[in-house]
């Protein structure tokens, strides 16, 4: 479990996140949701420590994270995979050496096993016959499995991803929520997700967030976003056609 | 940057293929274009010497004289640098700068990597290894001033050997290795700099690279006065 308690985040004095609190549980797929600049990759970054908080405090399993106690972070972010937006995979490296790249890092285990550990993620991640390719050769759906992979190899108890199915096609998009919320379930791990993608919300959103412009304004779960009746979260929600059409439905 | 380059140091056995990869890229696959370069910078210094000392009241070993000052103690150090600088300080940059757009320093920072040990601390060890390139540069620069001169009948074998072992001071090495030593921090540490802490996309990255390679070139001239100043003057 992650808590965030009043936690607030300025650039050159333009407050991006304000006053947020909120609580990301375990075994759940925790979804932050808002427009593009409503501060969720801010928040994010936040509560990976990649951004230092101006007021606040985050909490994983309480304990607090501190940026300047350097054992404890170092040790809490072993515990951290993340999936980049962009996959942020070595351009230099193969898949496979993408996936044992954490394990070469932070255990003490031989080439081999090394090797077997990568083939069991990389099968989890229903990914075949491209164990020897760059990521330059592979399609952007199966860079996000080796991503996901990557970040799972740990087992890592918390699990982050930034606009996961971003450039991806529906289906694809859909196979990638999928697989993170049965990973969820399965290692029992604490998942947050950045998105905007109306489909992931109501296909895995277990627990959802959502901003407008730095402040959390709604929370809730995917079933009761679709019957609220805040008028932003439904502008959000139902802002395409196909959404409008199903409320529609929906009220018939 | 420097600071936590040497801090929190990356597991050995990892830092050590990453030395051995950077020494690949750095090094060995800059011994071709300082090959080429040294040795035709050589053969025109000899040229231009040659036809500079037309009087016949000079002696004739001047030419290798010249040309054995004029490479050991700039062509060779400063001018391959700064050739250096176009090559090695624009690879490092836009590298780096790609692994900062693409997020993949990001990714390293997340793991619990300190990026600048992983990333910087290989290139500066790999750069140890600059002085053998200048070396080379040292070697080719005169051999392609002999072979300038000696068939293109500006000078004879003997007065070009008896020039370059003419008022031979090793301090002059010494002086071209110190300057060189600098000049491998130099290549290894700004443009990692302009890599690592730029911003934008891949437009930016092409940028960086450009603004990394005037700062590098240009303190590498700022350095090799102070040094020329310090030790000969």
């Amino acid at each position: 479990m992650i808590s965030v308690k009043n936690i607030s985040k300025s650039f050159e004095n333009i407050k991006i996140i304000d006053d947020i609190s909120a609580v990301f549980e375990k075994g759940k797929t925790n979804l932050i949701i808002g427009q593009s600049g409503s501060g969720k990759t801010v928040l994010m970054k936040c509560l990976l420590g990649l951004f230092d908080i101006d007021e606040g405090e985050i909490l994983y399993d309480s304990q607090k994270f501190k940026k300047d106690n350097i054992s404890m972070i170092s040790d809490l972010r072993k515990q951290i995979g993340m999936v980049f937006q962009g996959s942020a995979l070595f351009d230099s490296m193969s898949v496979i050496e993408n996936i044992i790249f954490p394990l070469r890092m932070f255990s003490n285990k031989t080439d081999s096993e090394m090797i077997i550990r990568a083939r069991e993620v990389i099968k989890r991640v229903d990914l075949k016959d491209v164990d020897h390719k760059f990521p330059s050769e592979i399609s952007g759906g199966m860079k996000k499995r080796v991503a996901i992979a990557r970040a799972i190899v740990l087992n890592p108890k918390y699990l982050f991803c930034d606009e996961p199915n971003s450039g991806l096609d529906p289906k694809t998009a859909i196979i990638i929520d999928k697989l993170i919320q049965e990973i969820t379930i399965e290692y029992d791990i604490t998942t947050v997700i950045n998105t905007h993608d109306m489909n992931s919300v109501m296909e895995i959103g277990d627990k959802i967030i959502f901003l407008v412009e730095g402040e959390k304004i709604w929370e809730g779960t995917n079933k009761e976003i679709l019957n609220t009746d805040d008028k932003m979260i439904n502008d959000f929600v139902y802002s395409s056609e196909l959404f409008k059409k199903v409320k529609l439905i929906q009220k018939k | 940057m420097i600071k936590y380059t040497f801090t929190k140091f990356t597991k050995w056995s990892v830092l050590k293929k990453l030395i051995f990869q950077e020494i690949e890229d750095l090094i060995i696959g800059s011994i071709g274009i300082v090959a080429f370069m040294s040795f035709l910078i050589g053969g025109v210094v000899a040229i231009q010497t040659a036809l500079a000392i037309e009087n016949p009241l000079l002696p004739g070993n001047l030419i290798g004289f010249a040309t054995r000052q004029s490479v050991i103690l700039e062509f060779a150090p400063t001018l391959i640098s700064i050739i250096m600088a176009g090559k090695v300080g624009s690879y490092i940059t836009s590298s780096i700068g790609t692994m900062r757009v693409t997020e993949q320093i990001d990714a390293l920072e997340v793991m619990g990597i300190n990026s600048f040990n992983y990333l910087i601390f290989p290139k500066i060890i790999s750069l140890l290894l600059y002085p053998f390139l200048i070396t080379l540069a040292m070697f080719l620069g005169i051999l392609g001033g002999y072979i300038a001169s000696v068939y293109a009948g500006f000078s004879t074998s003997f007065d070009f050997i008896q020039g370059i072992q003419l008022d031979f001071k090793v301090f002059h090495i010494i002086y071209t290795y110190i300057k060189t030593i600098l000049f491998a921090f130099v290549l290894a540490t700004i443009p990692s700099y302009h890599g690592f802490f730029m911003k934008g996309g891949a437009l930016e990255v092409g940028k960086a690279s450009n603004i990394s390679f005037v700062w590098t070139s240009s303190v590498i001239i700022i350095i090799n006065f102070i040094v020329t100043q310090l030790l000969l003057a």
